[in-house]
């Protein structure tokens, strides 16, 4: 119900927002929560277990129920806090986790079984038989598990990630938070004051006493005005700040467009992580209940959130309100709800010796025992008095300081007697001051005292001097409070509201030896739904405590995990979706090759064509063996730029070289190049390529595609760590250059076509040579096995030079070709990709052991003399079909022809195939001894397909074994 | 005989133009890689050729249209101007970088959105080697913005994330309080 006349809001903008489709007004500054308060509705979703009606209990994060569904076009966002959502027109929000209606849930049966449903149930149920578990139980359970819905449609919403950095994080801008801004600010510290709601000031919101003799809002509304003018202050509201991280770091959500309807642009939410010097904690405390029966009504809330409803937001949460608590601020709200002319029908203080009078009935020394009622509160029981007529129940059971950041580096906190509360011990977190409530400083006063205090600690340590401001006059009362957990007698009294755990299963658990608090909570789930406890966790373990007969500070809190608060997966993500996920790395010729219609494929980060169909060809295989033939009697031209080109300089360049590679560099002449096979420190191969020596300790090296970074990084730890005596400097200069390879027979045609003066380059030569005035580097190896050369421009002119090679190719009968056609012409050759050197084959698997010098050391020689590395390895062969089944998989096993396909008689495995147009189906694997082994007929197993092949095993390279055709 | 033509890294993907933000792809000029072998004087070779020597860890120096940047360890680019004969090894990097110049009063919030590293603090000339999304940049503090430089092949996705960042700050600045 609305109140004229109090609050925070705005009422000259009334807005309004559906709920489970019927309409609801509220105003500017309204949540979700108290605009439906404001409209009498507390019914607001179902529990998780029993799926009891539940109802609004707090006004802040914390609250257990208020999870509802956001609807917005096909998307659908769950877990949606009422507490913390504004009211923005035409939000179409929906109730979660019920079968049928809110009001008539048919899973409500679960709550006339709960006495089979306890704690420990499904442990103890769902054991056998144990074939129904897959079948039947879990499908069943997971129907009716989960809180919300996903609406299963793709993402639509923008999150961001963003990085910020400041001296000094405050967190929580109530009096603590404000005073430490203000006091980091004045001292000249770069600051971020971080504040989850959408109005900073914290609780000053919400009460109605005074600061420096003014409403307590509005002082903090001016200390805010100071802030924002200050250069050095970065003001962030709507941002959670949810986790403390290693190094000062903080992760934080800001709900950047919850707040409007058309973020035009703007994302969602953006996920920051803050990096600061130091950080002042000032995040409050939270309000706990008591539990006793049917304290899960809608209409029982927490006593603090029934006077912020009423301060913040002009709503009286009901009519006839009652008040349970065991401490003096519950008072509070008495006072409150009574200045503002709402009826009293009881204040029940659980402490006979509670000093409090007021004009309205005062039961001292008594316990709320029951609540009647069902969707609503109807009345409750007093302990000595009787049932008394009520629709709103604000209990309080003192305040639990909101320990969870101090606490997220493993921290414990520490039980403190005088205020009943865990409070965080000095040092948790590096750099982290905690200051005001969340300390244990309950009063405002204590509050702005403690955060200018915090604030100087922090500045202390960032050798900042700072000028205190004066502390402003505020109350200073003591904490008093007696503490009181669970009301004893009958019936159901709950504990954790959104998982529904009763003081009855915690006690359960302390009696079947789960008595450990950690074990606690996993047998009975308490603290583990959405809102990790954290309305319950102290409440459940003073009861485990009491159950155990162990002190509450002996049993101890639970572990503190980050997030905070839930955190949407697409937050963290960030831009991380779709293709953000990954960059893209384009070739020169990558817009040609698309005009000429070239699917493509990635490759690492990059992209290139697989083939270049011509009119007439309806399957990829078409197209693959037409260029393969066009390259083997003409002329083909591949973009190659993505392998990797490493120029390597300096003195010792060529020893450099030598301990890389496993065959010696330093006395290639200038004017060549050649083939070499690098290994890790483990003796595996690292990767292949060739070197090429352009000048007197001036090389370059090329590295495959798949492991050009891996390479490089490789290169900079051997020459920073293993070898730091040799001068050398290397550089990636892949990007500087378009490479294209010029294969085939009419390949030297082509060249003397468009080079100013052709060299006549003996195969694995190189020069510079010129094209229409251009530098250029040609380099003459060959993939393809063919007469080829490898030519190279800067990346400028890239484009325009491929589209020159294919015209000119083309007068020759020749013409682009793609991935597929140069991969069937190197398994045509045996040559190697990553396919086969996968990290798991040495040089003598792949036929290149006599590579190895053994005149000089180099990476990985030691590893590779191993005697696991040289005997009975597979080794790479050649295959081909020979039976009525020609198809060939890469990935498939070897078998004997008489073995079962079983994993114990695998012999070896395929690692690529091919359809060759001259040879057909051709591939090479990895075969136990496979080098002795020419000429056997195994079967050839895919067991993913289904497929059985016999194969006859072979030299790995197919086609001119000699090399005379590259050579010649 | 062909007839080559220069196409820039980012041809066709700027100017980029949202509200008070913008982002051009930088003209081209000559870029020298610059690694110094071991005690050698290249840093008085170049002061005496081109009147700047080689800058400390993330700054760098500057004549006129010549400037010469710290890369990374012992590693500097040469901008605007040949490589005079250096005791170092030198590569020509012209091609292999797409630069573009980001520039709007609300540059740091689009960086941050996309590195990791402080960059609000820098002074002009500085340098930073850090992440632009996923791709690894040198990150220029430039008068009124930052110059940011990603291999040439990065280019259209330094362009999307650049734009979407942009998006994303402007799009902000126009959201209610």
């Amino acid at each position: 119900m609305r109140l004229d006349n109090k609050g925070l809001i705005d009422r000259s903008e009334r807005r309004s927002f559906t709920f489970n489709g019927n309409s609801y007004a509220g105003f500017k500054g309204d949540t979700l929560a108290s605009t439906l308060l404001a409209n009498d509705i507390h019914l607001v979703g179902r529990s998780f277990k029993y799926h009891r009606p539940r109802g609004l209990m707090s006004d802040g994060t914390q609250d257990p129920n208020g999870l509802v569904e956001l609807h917005q076009g096909d998307q659908i966002t769950p877990n949606l806090r009422l507490t913390g959502q504004e009211l923005v027109n035409g939000l179409d929000i929906r109730s979660q986790n019920h079968l049928g209606s809110l009001e008539w849930d048919l899973l409500e049966v679960n709550d006339l079984l709960s006495p089979f449903l306890s704690a420990g149930f499904y442990y103890k149920t769902f054991m056998w038989p144990k074939a129904f578990w897959e079948k039947i139980y879990e499908p069943v359970i997971r129907r009716a598990a989960g809180l919300g819905r996903l609406s299963m449609a793709q993402n639509s919403d923008r999150y961001d990630k963003a990085f910020a950095f400041c001296d000094v994080l405050v967190v929580g801008s109530g009096p603590a938070g404000i005073m430490a801004a203000l006091t980091a600010a004045k001292a000249g510290a770069q600051v971020i004051l971080a504040e989850e709601d959408f109005e900073f000031g914290g609780r000053l919101n919400s009460e109605t006493f005074e600061v420096d003799d003014m409403p307590a809002h509005l002082w903090a509304r001016d200390q805010i005005a100071k802030l924002a003018e200050m250069d050095n202050v970065r003001l962030m509201k709507r941002t959670t700040v949810t986790g403390a991280y290693d190094g000062g770091t903080y992760g934080a959500v800001e709900r950047v467009s919850h707040h409007v309807s058309q973020a035009g642009g703007a994302p969602l939410e953006t996920f920051w992580r803050i990096v600061a010097k130091g950080c002042v904690y000032a995040a409050g405390a939270m309000e706990r209940p008591i539990a006793f029966q049917n304290n899960d009504r809608p209409g029982v809330m927490m006593a603090s959130a029934v006077r912020g409803y009423l301060n913040r937001y002009g709503v009286a949460a009901g009519k006839r309100v009652a008040l349970f608590g065991n401490n003096d601020d519950a008072f509070r709200t008495a006072r409150d709800l009574s200045e503002a002319g709402v009826h009293i029908v009881a204040y029940v203080d659980s402490r006979a010796d509670a000093e409090i009078s007021g004009n309205f009935p005062i039961y001292k020394g008594a316990h709320v025992t029951n609540v009647k009622g069902r969707k609503l509160v109807e009345g409750v029981t007093i302990s000595g008095v009787g049932d008394i007529m009520a629709d709103c129940l604000g209990v309080s059971g003192g305040y639990n300081p909101t320990v969870h950041l101090p606490c997220h580096m493993n921290g414990r906190p520490q039980w403190n007697e005088k205020i009943a509360a865990f409070i965080p011990v000095p040092n948790m977190v590096q750099g982290m001051e905690v200051a005001g409530a969340a300390g244990g400083s309950f009063s405002t006063k204590a509050c702005l005292k403690s955060g200018i205090f915090r604030a100087k600690e922090v500045l202390k340590t960032l050798g900042l001097d700072a000028r205190a401001p004066n502390c402003p006059n505020a109350q200073d009362e003591p904490t008093r409070i007696s503490p009181l957990w669970a009301v004893p007698g009958k019936g159901r009294a709950w504990l954790d509201f959104q998982n529904d755990v009763t003081v009855k299963d915690v006690k359960l658990a302390a009696q079947e030896n789960f008595k450990s608090v950690e074990h606690m909570k996993r047998y009975t789930t308490q603290g583990m739904a959405p809102d990790q406890g954290k309305s319950s966790n102290v409440n459940a373990l003073a009861v485990l405590a009491d159950a155990t007969g162990r002190g509450i500070s002996e049993t101890g809190t639970t572990t503190f995990r980050p997030p905070y608060t839930p955190i949407a997966i697409a937050a963290l993500g960030g831009t991380g979706q779709g293709m953000g996920f990954a960059p893209q790395r384009f070739t020169t010729s990558d817009p040609e090759s698309r005009k000429l219609g070239a699917p493509m494929v990635e490759a690492g980060l990059w992209y290139r064509p697989s083939y270049f169909p011509k009119d007439g060809e309806t399957h990829w295989r078409q197209s693959c063996d037409r260029e393969v033939a066009m390259v083997r009697s003409s002329v083909g031209i591949a973009d190659v730029s993505t392998l990797g080109k490493i120029d390597i300089q300096g003195p010792d360049a060529g020893a450099f070289l030598d301990f890389l590679y496993i065959n010696t560099f330093s006395t290639l002449r200038p004017g060549m190049v050649r083939y070499g096979i690098m290994l890790r420190e483990d003796g595996h191969v690292m990767d292949d390529g060739t070197t090429a020596c352009i000048a007197e300790n001036h090389y370059v090296m090329t590295t495959t595609t798949a492991a050009a970074a891996q390479v490089m990084r490789h290169l900079e730890f051997v020459s920073q760590c293993l070898r730091p005596d040799l001068d050398v400097q290397f550089i990636s200069i892949t990007e500087a250059w378009a490479q294209f390879a010029i294969a085939g027979p009419k390949s030297r045609d082509l060249l003397a076509q468009v080079l100013d003066n052709a060299p006549n380059l003996p195969f694995m030569g190189c020069a510079e040579v010129s094209i229409g005035g251009v530098t250029a580097r040609l380099f003459r190896i060959s993939f393809s096995g063919e007469h080829a050369y490898e030519l190279a421009v800067p990346a400028r002119f890239g484009e325009s030079l491929f589209k020159g090679l294919l015209d000119h190719a083309e007068g020759l009968d020749g013409g682009a070709y793609g991935m597929e056609a140069l991969n069937v012409m190197r398994i045509e050759k045996g040559f190697l990709t990553h396919s086969e050197i996968h990290g798991r084959v040495t040089a003598g698997d792949v036929g290149m052991g006599m590579m190895m010098s053994q005149k000089k050391d180099f990476i990985g020689k030691t590893a590779a003399m191993r005697s696991g590395l040289n005997e009975n390895r597979e080794e790479l062969v050649g295959l081909k079909p020979v039976g009525a089944v020609k198809e060939l998989n890469a990935g498939a096993f070897f078998f004997e022809l008489d073995d079962a396909p079983l994993r114990q008689n695998q012999q070896g495995y395929t690692t690529s195939v091919g359809f060759s147009p001259m040879l057909g189906m051709i591939g090479l694997g990895f075969l136990k001894n496979g080098r002795a082994r020419h000429g056997e007929v195994l079967k050839l197993v895919d067991h993913l397909h289904d497929v059985t092949t016999r194969v006859e095993i072979c030299h790995p390279v197919f086609l001119d074994p000699q090399g005379s055709k590259a050579r010649d | 005989m062909i007839d080559l033509k220069a196409k820039s890294a980012a041809h066709g993907m700027f100017p980029l133009r949202l509200g008070a933000l913008s982002a051009d792809e930088a003209a081209s000029r000559p870029i020298f890689s610059i690694a110094p072998f071991k005690g050698s004087k290249v840093d008085a070779a170049l002061v005496k050729a081109l009147g700047i020597g080689l800058p400390d860890a993330g700054a760098s120096t500057r004549k006129g249209d010549v400037e010469i940047l710290w890369v990374g360890r012992g590693q500097y680019f040469l901008i605007g101007a040949a490589a005079p004969k250096l005791p170092a090894a030198v590569t020509d990097q012209s091609d292999a970088w797409c630069s573009v110049r980001l520039a709007g009063e609300e540059a740091g919030a689009v960086m941050a959105r996309l590195c990791p590293v402080q960059l609000d603090q820098l002074q002009e000339g500085q340098v930073v080697r850090s992440l632009v999304g996923h791709m690894s940049a040198i990150i220029v503090k430039r008068s009124g913005g930052f110059e940011v430089m990603v291999f040439r092949a990065f280019a259209k996705t330094l362009a999307d994330e650049l734009r979407a960042a942009m998006v994303s700050v402007n799009a902000q600045a126009a959201l209610p309080d």
